[in-house]
């Protein structure tokens, strides 16, 4: 089993739902945030472009994180989902330093947080809350061990990209471009 | 022209608009942990080398230091920690991929060397001191009949300390500026001229003095010439870490760099520690007090400009 997400940049407005709603559905402190939209600009006037792209934890398969945490409180469990066990993490700073997505930050209560592909909704069936409420239905999440998951058959009929691939980390948020 | 904006205002504290995660702490113990290996390198090579007579403070006196910087170091780095409670947990493993698990082993292990290793000198040091327990004599001269061992202990477990304040930096591949592996080698280099320098700065005898400042002018130019690498490296690497060398090259580190660790850091004291050898009446404290300085300001600077490079995507 291997979980992914697929996200449509030629579907996305940029509304920011999927931050609101992964900040309600997981308790996120105020100010903070596990995912954020980014809206990318290349080009020259008038020839420009425009990207928009919801961004989280790329839950890279080569994960920095795991590889650097000086405790074992970063882990990858089943579907390769990387997750922060709190009583577990010292709050030394070392996977924030070592992510190259910035997409972990010191929560409040000392620990490090991130997201976590909703993982207790899917364990329940159910798609994580950014996926779940987004009005264009941009995002598509599931296994891509199995060929008939949403984010398999996106990818097998696509043109997709990574983030960063060069920081060799593998990362499985998949833009559709 | 390329332009990326955060629309859904991410202001992640610590990490936007610019990551800045780790503060003095971190810098600070860099330093202080790359002083402790210097005086520890050197009280134990010429221990085993059976110089304790020629060089008195070498392995005698300034390895006193050495406990009480590891002592502050290890306490900025617990107040790095933002989950201080669970620091225990790092002593319930040992990740090997993890640069920072082996290090706090290696500074579990190297802190109390330094300490037992002082405590045997203390009574030369103060000739009055009295352990008032029979079995802290009995450890002392325990302590003095296994010196060598323990000396060749210190010596190894030293020069893992000096380079693990590099390599802590330079496992980061998401920061470009430390990923390079010759921050291991530099930051080794520059904690032992730290090292070299105390022990001239506190030697009272003149040929001591002088081989200290010998072997310190070696170390400045091996630590120029790593620094020159540095910079050929990242200017023929990505464009990752050419924009990381431009911070250093025109950027905002310029001045900062340029003056304060190379010229007031490394080639003043050096010139200085030259005009010293060659029979001029210079102040020893100058140029260790540069020295030591220099290796501050090269660690606040590696770890604050590191947190602003990044990838690009």
């Amino acid at each position: 089993m291997r979980y992914a997400m697929a996200i449509d940049t030629k579907k996305c407005v940029g509304c920011g739902d999927c931050v609101v709603a992964c900040q309600t559905e997981n308790n996120v402190p105020i100010g903070y945030c596990r995912d954020w939209v980014v809206e990318n600009v290349a080009g020259t006037y008038p020839q420009l472009e425009v990207e928009i792209r919801s961004e989280r934890c790329n839950h890279c398969e080569n994960s920095p994180c795991v590889r650097c945490c000086p405790t074992g409180a970063s882990h990858i469990v089943e579907g390769g989902v990387v997750l922060v066990e709190h009583n577990k993490c010292i709050g030394c700073g070392a996977c924030i330093e070592s992510c190259p997505y910035d997409a972990r930050y010191s929560h409040p209560d000392g620990y490090v947080d991130k997201c976590t592909f909703c993982l207790h909704r899917v364990q329940k069936g159910q798609d994580p809350a950014c996926v779940s409420v987004c009005p264009t239905n941009c995002m598509y999440f599931g296994d891509l061990d199995n060929p008939n998951s949403d984010v398999s058959k996106m990818l097998a009929t696509r043109k997709y990209k990574v983030l960063a691939p060069e920081a060799g980390t593998n990362p499985q948020i998949y833009y559709l471009t | 022209m390329k332009e990326e904006l955060i629309v859904s205002g991410r202001m992640n504290p610590g990490i936007d608009p610019y990551l800045h995660i780790w503060h003095w702490q971190i810098p600070l113990y860099l330093f202080l942990g790359g002083l402790a290996a210097g005086i520890l390198f050197f009280t134990a090579l010429y221990y085993i080398l059976g110089k304790e007579k020629e060089l008195p403070t070498a392995v005698k006196w300034a390895n006193f230091i050495a406990p009480a910087a590891l002592v502050i170091g290890l306490f900025a780095l617990f107040l790095d920690l933002k989950h201080k409670l669970f620091f225990w947990q790092l002593y319930t493993t040992i990740r090997l991929s993890s640069p920072m698990s082996w290090g706090a082993w290696t500074l579990m292990l190297i802190t109390p060397l330094a300490f037992i290793w002082s405590a045997s000198y203390l009574r030369e040091l103060v000739p009055k001191w009295d352990w008032k327990l029979k079995i802290l004599y009995d450890f002392e001269a325990l302590v003095i009949k296994y010196r060598k061992p323990l000396a060749w202990a210190i010596i190894f477990l030293s020069i893992i300390l000096g380079i693990y304040t590099g390599i802590l930096l330079s496992a980061f591949n998401a920061r470009p500026l430390w990923n390079t592996s010759l921050l291991g080698p530099l930051f080794l280099t520059s904690g032992l001229s730290t090292g070299a320098a105390v022990i001239m700065w506190m030697s009272k005898d003149h040929a001591e003095r002088a081989l200290f400042s010998k072997i310190d002018l070696i170390l400045i130019t091996a630590e120029l010439f790593f620094i020159i690498h540095l910079f050929m490296g990242f200017l023929a690497s990505t464009q990752v870490q050419i924009n990381a060398a431009e911070l250093f090259l025109g950027g905002e580190f310029t001045v900062t760099f340029w003056v304060f660790v190379i010229i007031l850091g490394l080639v003043f004291p050096g010139i200085l520690e030259i005009l010293e050898l060659r029979g001029y009446k210079v102040p020893v404290a100058v140029p260790a007090i540069l020295i030591l300085f220099g290796g501050l300001m090269f660690r606040f600077i590696m770890v604050e400009a590191g947190q602003i490079t990044r990838y690009l995507y």
